[in-house]
């Protein structure tokens, strides 16, 4: 049988704009009549490959999962294949129904209501009217949100609106279904039910592209998965093997990172520079100790000394689970501070003896609290590595004790013992 | 569940003007932007479906008074407030799906930058949203001429239909080129209401087509708007002759924008979801 999904090097250009976020034809009449010739020299402008040369096929019934870095070209390529943007070179073969879910409630609009918006929602997303009104009850039963079906969609909490969209897209019925992070949103007890209905899917034999940056769902949800890295493929198989290779190699995750000063994430309020791992004594250090100190730098350029900014660094184990966020709390009340322009280096330091073996990966950020916005956030950016080994004389919670020792954290916590009473 | 449906996705937009298979399948939608748009505004206007009435009763009453009374434009031997109350009407169903066919892809940036479906549903959903405003203020219009004491010609029910057809056609046709160029282009949206000013005054809708120059007359005959508003006056009150070849005229200036504002839409359309 042919493959339902047949991807055949598919590449994506972009143009690097040079100059402004947007054009304006006024603009580009003034230059146009300045120097004609300008029209001509168009074609030497900057060009970057999101995507190069990728080809992969998926039968049906598969769910695949894709992973990889930010801008690895993970989302051009679902894109792609939605038919959002065409490729520039290469062919894809879709055969069967295809619906994609590249964000949740996309198209929903605040001032009808909620049932409105189901039919709504639901038809941008691909559904027929007699489809929606046959599973009616169901999405608003899925959603939770019955008792507000008929209030404007304005007057929902974000997380009901949140629901409210991705019950729509969950009574999707298509043959493929393109996935991205969509499961990010939302609280825990709904994206267990999303997670089960996207297992449920599985089951009834849809082929699924799951493109998400939770490791850990992707190893629940996914037999084999896509590992992309600056636009190509790097491996396809077994998704344990290809998350292992991806946690391993450090090709993909550094344990430091430098960004070109004009090419780091970031805005025109802030941008990242590097981040590392350091030594308490502020040598580069990857593997570390149980019983030494992790520091994580980043420097950061300040561009505007007008606006309030906060550093925080976001910590996951290997299995893509949250281990903690730690934000910069050295102002007073932990507020966000204003910055003279310039470059800093922001240091948080984790202490030893609290995180268990393994390997954790970094995202640094810089965000306004308030009002909120995320200057940059580049989540599993570098790693490090704990290890255990200890000499006898040093001291960690696990004593002498040399059996499996479970747990995310590894404190050495002080116990008493006090003699009560003799028997 | 169509199983046999093959999406072969490809670098090169084929050329032709509208792929009417794909516009056929997606009808559920055309049909779910048009009755979105139509609800949002009658939730968010005040006068809600007055409004479709009040807008060119308003403006007839401001022209009337400075045009007709005070600057005395000839109008065709019909009252002037019915002269340009038909005008306008018609004038307005062309100016108002103009600028939302315009503002169609800026407007819905989110669901374009996230969803696939043919992009040019969402000009021709303006449209057809300015349809359903046309024919209450139709209603208006036949109620005024009446009151007036002027009767329909029966050729009406030909010529109307045909008229609001070459009025679409002009819409969706230059409104959809403008809804490529906004999408590349910030300050086309600035500039839009201008262009429209300009253009009421490049048509016959405050005076007769009869009272300008020749030469003039030639040059305004490139407008689509000219032929409809001068048709329907004529249809509607039942009084002046039917100038056919300007309606020809019409009619093939509006094929023209038709479809060199869909082929320029369509050379371009793959590309707004990088740029928008």
């Amino acid at each position: 049988m042919k493959p339902i999904i047949q991807v055949k090097s598919i590449s994506k250009r972009y143009r690097i704009r040079e100059r402004l976020p947007y054009y304006s034809l006024r603009d580009e009449i003034v230059n146009t009549l300045r120097n004609p010739l300008k029209l001509v020299k168009r074609n030497n402008r900057e060009f970057i490959w999101a995507l190069k040369n990728v080809s992969f096929n998926a039968r049906e019934g598969e769910v695949l999962g894709i992973i990889g870095p930010n801008g690895a070209g993970k989302s051009t390529l679902l894109k792609i294949l939605s038919r959002i943007t065409p490729p520039t070179k290469g062919e894809i073969r879709l055969r069967g129904r295809v619906a994609s879910l590249l964000e949740v409630g996309t198209g929903v609009h605040p001032e009808l209501t909620g049932r409105e918006n189901i039919y709504l929602s639901g038809a941008i997303l691909g559904m027929r009217r007699s489809e929606i009104k046959k599973k009616f009850d169901e999405i608003v039963d899925f959603s939770g949100v019955e008792k507000f079906i008929d209030t404007p969609v304005k007057h929902y909490s974000s997380g009901m609106q949140v629901r409210l969209g991705f019950s729509v897209a969950a009574h999707l019925e298509a043959d493929i279904l393109l996935v991205d992070e969509v499961l990010a949103v939302g609280d825990t007890e709904f994206q267990k039910k999303c997670l089960g209905k996207m297992d449920f899917a599985r089951r009834e034999g849809r082929t699924i592209l799951f493109v998400s940056h939770n490791l850990l769902s992707v190893e629940k949800l996914c037999k084999k998965t896509i590992l992309i890295d600056r636009g190509g493929i790097k491996a396809f198989s077994d998704t344990r093997e290809v998350l292992a290779k991806y946690l391993d190699s450090k090709s993909i995750v550094n344990s430091r990172i430098v960004f070109p000063p004009s090419k780091g994430p970031g805005n025109a309020v802030v941008r990242l520079l590097k981040c590392s791992t350091k030594s308490v004594s502020g040598n580069l250090k990857t593997e570390f100790n149980l019983n030494e100190k992790i520091v994580l730098e980043m420097e950061i350029l300040v561009f505007d000394s007008n606006v309030k900014i906060t550093p925080s660094f976001h910590i996951k184990n290997n299995a893509g689970e949250y281990i903690f966020v730690s934000t910069d709390l050295t102002s007073e009340k932990g507020e966000d501070k204003k910055h003279k322009k310039g470059v800093y280096k922001k240091r948080c330091t984790i202490p030893e003896n609290l995180l268990a073996p393994g390997t954790y990966l970094v995202g640094p950020s810089v965000t306004t609290i308030s009002p909120k916005k995320i200057h940059f956030f580049q989540p599993d950016l570098i790693l490090f590595k704990i290890t255990e080994r200890l000499t006898s004389e040093e001291q960690s919670s696990r004593g002498n004790y040399m059996g499996e020792f479970p747990g995310y954290i590894r404190p050495v916590l002080p116990w008493e013992s006090n003699f009560v009473k003799s028997k | 569940m169509i199983r046999e449906q093959e999406i072969i996705i490809k670098p090169r937009a084929k050329w032709y003007l509208l792929d009417f298979a794909e516009l056929w399948r997606f009808r559920e939608l055309l049909y779910i932007f048009t009755w979105r748009d139509i609800k949002v505004r009658y939730k968010q206007t005040l006068l809600g479906v007055a409004w479709v009435i009040f807008q060119p009763l308003v403006s007839t009453g401001v022209f009337t008074i400075f045009f007709g009374r005070l600057a005395k434009i000839p109008s065709n031997n019909l009252p002037y407030e019915l002269f340009v109350f038909i005008g306008l009407v018609f004038w307005i169903f062309f100016s108002s799906t103009l600028t939302s066919a315009a503002n169609s892809m800026i407007e819905n940036v989110n669901i374009i930058k996230k969803v696939y479906f043919p992009r040019e549903i969402l000009p021709v959903s303006a449209i057809i949203t300015g349809l359903v405003d046309l024919a209450i203020a139709f209603a208006v219009v036949l109620a005024i001429t009446f009151y007036f004491g002027f009767r329909p010609s029966p050729l009406l029910l030909v010529i109307g239909p045909l008229s609001v057809l070459i009025a679409s056609f002009a819409a969706i046709g230059l409104g959809s080129f403008l809804a490529s160029l906004n999408v590349r282009y910030r300050d086309v949206r600035y500039v839009l209401p201008f262009l429209i000013q300009t253009m009421l005054f490049v048509t016959p809708v405050i005076y007769p087509l009869a009272t300008v120059r020749d030469w003039l007359r030639t040059v305004l005959a490139f407008n689509p708007m000219t032929g409809v508003i001068e048709s329907m006056r004529v249809m509607i009150t039942g009084s002046g002759k039917l100038d056919l070849a300007l309606l020809s005229f019409s009619f093939a200036s509006s094929l023209f924008l038709l479809i060199f504002g869909l082929i320029y839409f369509r050379l371009t359309e793959r590309m707004f979801a990088d740029i928008a």
